[in-house]
């Protein structure tokens, strides 16, 4: 699966509670989440992003609660994928579990710059910044990850299986 | 190769003789935990398997700390929801207003898990248990969703940090000051995919409340989790509040270990973490001067009875200084009665601060102590990031107790032996 689309960049340590503030938990619509994305660190992101658009981070990315409403808003506001140079445990488990695409690559994550143009081949991993004209090859998953990826997330994984 | 306490305990759990770091296991689990927020979400998760029939009603907790008592029309949505779900599959560990406390200090006070157990919870600070000689962990609620319906999750065995202890904490150093002192040391991202494997004869000197509170921030270390070995003082804790069976975890002699720390307790200082992240951490001398405008005593990190204790024994006599708002949060309703039995809440009131019924409240953000614009809080919480209290521009400095409760008598962030 190929994905392109305009980067949105962010520093170490992009936390839960910045991709979604506690203050709009009392709702779990995708939607609603999305609407209020990257609101504490970014007020222009959800104004600006488009269907298919990437973000790109480095160390760390969605460390702190282990709300899966995180990459929920991320994946409902449109976002192909998150590459990062490490990801947070739990975020790393929500985005696989509920089908957000995520790819640790820590020198495209540090090479590619805001607003680039990027394309993202999950088959092969290979990372390409159009803007930059540079390519990179992303970290694959292990294949128990790669089936629960394929099956569309843990729980049609799991009904697979039985 | 021999094997840490944590993996021998995912080992047992996933039926092998034998597990090493970076193996992809699937283990059995004793407890499956969900709060306000992330059950719902779970919950819509298992209406996508052909069967929602969840493994075990006594395994599941569901516990309502968030946004309770309700804070507006959407929180109660959520409630009910969680609420009608617990009805309708009859679970045993249902949790609401009356019953409930902060779930963290609940499940171990409710003897919900014991040494030995496998727990996730559709919370970060799941990794409290540790305490306990349990392995939990926080997860999302997919993984919630599929641990009810299943008892069993997926596990990457994690490698280990060693983190030995020695001597004895000094007066007013608390679990608090150590756990803020390790993260300082080696980052938010330090333990990242890794256990925080507690040892050394320093353990024995920290009590119950101070292992729940440093396992509790092994997560603001990135850690898996955090894990303390078992000894006297937890299974007079567990023979006091348990009925169930335990089963002590040792590491093996020759475990490997990714890092190994040590730490002399009785060198420590009290410690503020600043904003905006708990990786900031300063001792107290070197924090100069920093007004504050709230004080937050409580959380899953800090609202037990001795947390309670310390701070009332610092307010005795006191009045909380005029500009500062200083509430107090305990953890359970046991702490609650607890606390008031023993006079604690008489102290906190006549000292000019209040006291709420248990509650996540002002800790994420959701309600209940919001800071304004450019406000400034000391918490004894567990995460200062940007906008965690409120504003996007208020600022959290993290600390024990003792701190805290002095510092709401200053006005500014100071120790107790400073006023």
């Amino acid at each position: 699966m190929k994905l392109e689309g305009t980067v949105f960049k962010y520093g170490d340590n992009v936390d839960t509670d910045v991709i979604i503030p506690a203050r709009y938990l009392n709702s779990s619509d995708p939607k609603e989440l999305a609407s209020h994305c990257m609101e504490d660190i970014d007020k222009e992101f959800i104004s600006k992003v488009k269907s298919g658009d990437i973000i790109v981070a480095a160390k760390n990315f969605g460390c702190g609660s282990s709300r899966e409403h995180a990459p929920i808003a991320i994946k409902a506001a449109g976002v192909s994928i998150v590459i990062a140079e490490t990801f947070a445990r739990i975020f790393y488990r929500n985005a696989i579990n509920i089908g957000l695409p995520i790819m640790e690559c820590p020198d495209a994550a540090r090479e590619i710059q805001p607003g680039d143009k990027v394309e993202v081949d999950l088959d092969s991993g290979v990372v390409t910044d159009v803007t930059l004209g540079k390519t990179w090859k992303g970290q694959a998953f292990p294949p128990f990850m790669q089936n629960i990826i394929s099956a569309g997330g843990l729980i049609p994984y799991i009904n697979s299986k039985d | 190769m021999g094997m840490t306490m944590t993996q021998k305990i995912l080992a047992h759990a996933a039926g092998l003789a034998q597990v090493h770091a970076g193996d992809l296991i699937e283990a059995n689990l004793d407890l499956v935990l969900g709060n306000d927020i992330t059950t719902p979400v779970a919950i819509r998760e298992m209406d996508k398997f052909r069967s929602d029939e969840v493994f075990d009603k006594d395994k599941i907790a569901l516990v309502m700390d968030h946004f309770i008592p309700n804070k507006d029309i959407k929180s109660a949505e959520h409630c009910k929801c969680v609420r009608e779900y617990a009805r309708k599959h009859q679970i045993t560990n249902y949790f609401d207003v009356g019953q409930m406390g902060i779930e963290h200090a609940l499940l171990p006070e409710r003897g919900l898990v014991v040494a030995g157990d496998v727990v996730i919870g559709a919370d970060s600070h799941t990794c409290t248990y540790g305490a306990l000689g349990a392995f939990s962990t926080g997860v999302g609620s997919t993984d919630m969703a599929a641990g009810c319906v299943t008892g069993k999750a997926w596990f990457k065995v994690p490698s280990a940090i060693k983190i030995s202890l020695t001597g004895k904490l000094p007066e007013y150093v608390s679990g608090k000051d150590v756990i803020l002192h390790i993260i300082g040391k080696i980052g938010v991202d330090g333990a990242l995919y890794k256990s925080m494997e507690f040892t050394g004869e320093g353990v024995a000197q920290l009590s119950m409340d101070d292992r729940f509170t440093i396992a509790n921030m092994a997560i603001e270390a990135g850690g898996k989790n955090g894990i303390f070995p078992v000894d006297e003082k937890t299974i007079a804790y567990m023979e006091e509040h348990s009925t169930k069976t335990w089963t002590v975890f040792e590491a093996d002699e020759d475990a490997e270990y990714e890092e190994e720390l040590t730490l002399d307790l009785s060198a420590l200082r009290p410690t503020v973490s600043f904003p905006h992240l708990p990786e900031n951490a300063r001792t107290i001398d070197e924090v100069g001067e920093i007004r504050i405008d709230q004080a937050v005593i409580g959380s899953c990190t800090n609202g037990r009875i001795s947390d309670l204790r310390i701070a009332a024994k610092v307010l005795e006599g006191r009045k909380v200084a005029q500009d500062v708002r200083c509430i107090v949060i305990p953890a359970t309703q046991k702490v609650y009665l607890q606390a008031l039995e023993e006079g604690l809440l008489k102290t906190f009131i006549e000292a000019g601060a209040v006291v709420s019924t248990p509650t996540c409240g002002p800790c994420l953000g959701g309600y209940m102590g919001i800071l304004a614009s450019g406000e400034r809080c000391v918490s004894t919480t567990n995460r200062n990031f940007v906008g965690r209290m409120g504003a996007v521009d208020s600022e959290i400095y993290l600390a024990s107790p003792a701190v805290a409760a002095a510092s709401a008598v200053a006005g500014k962030i100071v120790s107790p032996e400073m006023i």
